[in-house]
């Protein structure tokens, strides 16, 4: 039930987000103050989404071979500008290669 | 009515649209390895429809964040679409229903295309193919990515290290535009990192916001 609350306010979030761009006046929020900050607010996001997906398993810093190689190989393709479906394939194929053995 | 430079633009808003498919595999089997039903995973492609802030969502659900924190992420990396909106708005002149359907179309790519062109008719015809390729598959992709996520385990198949890569790779081009980017983004890194032992999932990548304060330009910038 709480995930429906999730996806329905998610949902209605992102949309009326985008929706008001278009409603209201241009110079509301076009100052190039405000433009840097929401140009800079994903790169700050992102970053921590990074760390905690690689580092976190709930509350706890824990360090896994198998995903910590996938990430370091999917990390080398993203660094050679390797389109995202490469990204992808070579992270999952290794970690879940070295699980196997 | 179709130019060879029209059907140039066509051809390059689709290729755009197939590429950012690949995420929806990857966004799909994120979104029912974190609980999230086949359903809900499709429903918040097609209306939500927005990445990072979709990833964001599932991300911090998978993390053991609540309701609010997942939430909150996920608007504050979405809040980029306002601007996007706003630099469209005056491109696009769209009124009516299609003004509603352009504002579920804003989202990076049909954005960053639609702003590579001069000729505002150009502009046009790459959101709107951008856009509607986008959609297609990414929510083609999605589906396939939630069923095959729900018939077998992702992490057999690596989704643990998938999911930070994806992330990683949302926020390369980011860090090639500049040093403070790349200030910013050390910094909220280590502010999450710091902060995982001490507060509820979630927390963490909220509090990286504060890795803004880093950006020196900003207090240069006038307003």
């Amino acid at each position: 039930m709480t995930i429906w609350i999730l996806v329905g306010a998610t949902i209605a979030g992102c949309y009326l987000q985008k929706l008001a761009g278009y409603l209201v006046p241009a110079h509301v929020l076009d100052g190039p103050r405000v433009r840097r900050l929401v140009e800079l607010l994903p790169v700050a996001l992102l970053a921590a989404l990074v760390v905690v997906q690689l580092l976190a398993n709930g509350r706890h810093l824990v360090l896994d071979g198998p995903r910590l190689t996938g990430f370091a190989v999917g990390a080398l393709a993203v660094w050679r500008r390797a389109p995202f479906i490469v990204v992808v394939v070579a992270a999952g194929l290794t970690a879940g290669l070295l699980r196997l053995v | 009515m179709t130019s060879p430079q029209r059907s140039a633009v066509i051809r390059d808003s689709l290729g755009v649209g197939i590429a950012v498919g690949a995420y929806g595999f990857a966004f799909g089997a994120a979104s029912v390895a974190a609980g999230l039903s086949v359903l809900q995973s499709c429903l918040l492609s097609l209306f939500a429809f927005t990445g990072g802030t979709q990833f964001a969502v599932v991300g911090v659900i998978a993390g053991g964040g609540g309701v609010g924190a997942a939430l909150a992420s996920g608007l504050l990396l979405g809040s980029r679409n306002t601007l996007y909106a706003m630099r469209l708005a005056p491109l696009l002149q769209v009124r009516g229903p299609r003004r509603l359907l352009a504002a579920l179309g804003t989202i990076d790519e049909s954005t960053a295309m639609a702003v590579g062109h001069a000729d505002p008719r150009d502009a046009r015809t790459a959101f709107w193919w951008t856009a509607g390729g986008v959609f297609v598959f990414w929510n083609l992709s999605t589906l396939i990515g939630a069923l095959l996520g729900s018939l077998v385990d992702p992490t057999d198949f690596g989704l643990d290290a998938v999911v930070p890569a994806a992330f990683l790779a949302l926020l390369a081009p980011r860090l090639r535009s500049g040093a403070v980017e790349k200030r910013v983004a050390f910094g909220g890194a280590a502010i999450a990192a710091v902060l995982v032992p001490f507060t509820p999932p979630g927390v963490p990548v909220l509090a990286a916001t504060a890795a803004l304060l880093l950006a020196t330009d900003l207090r240069r910038v006038r307003r």
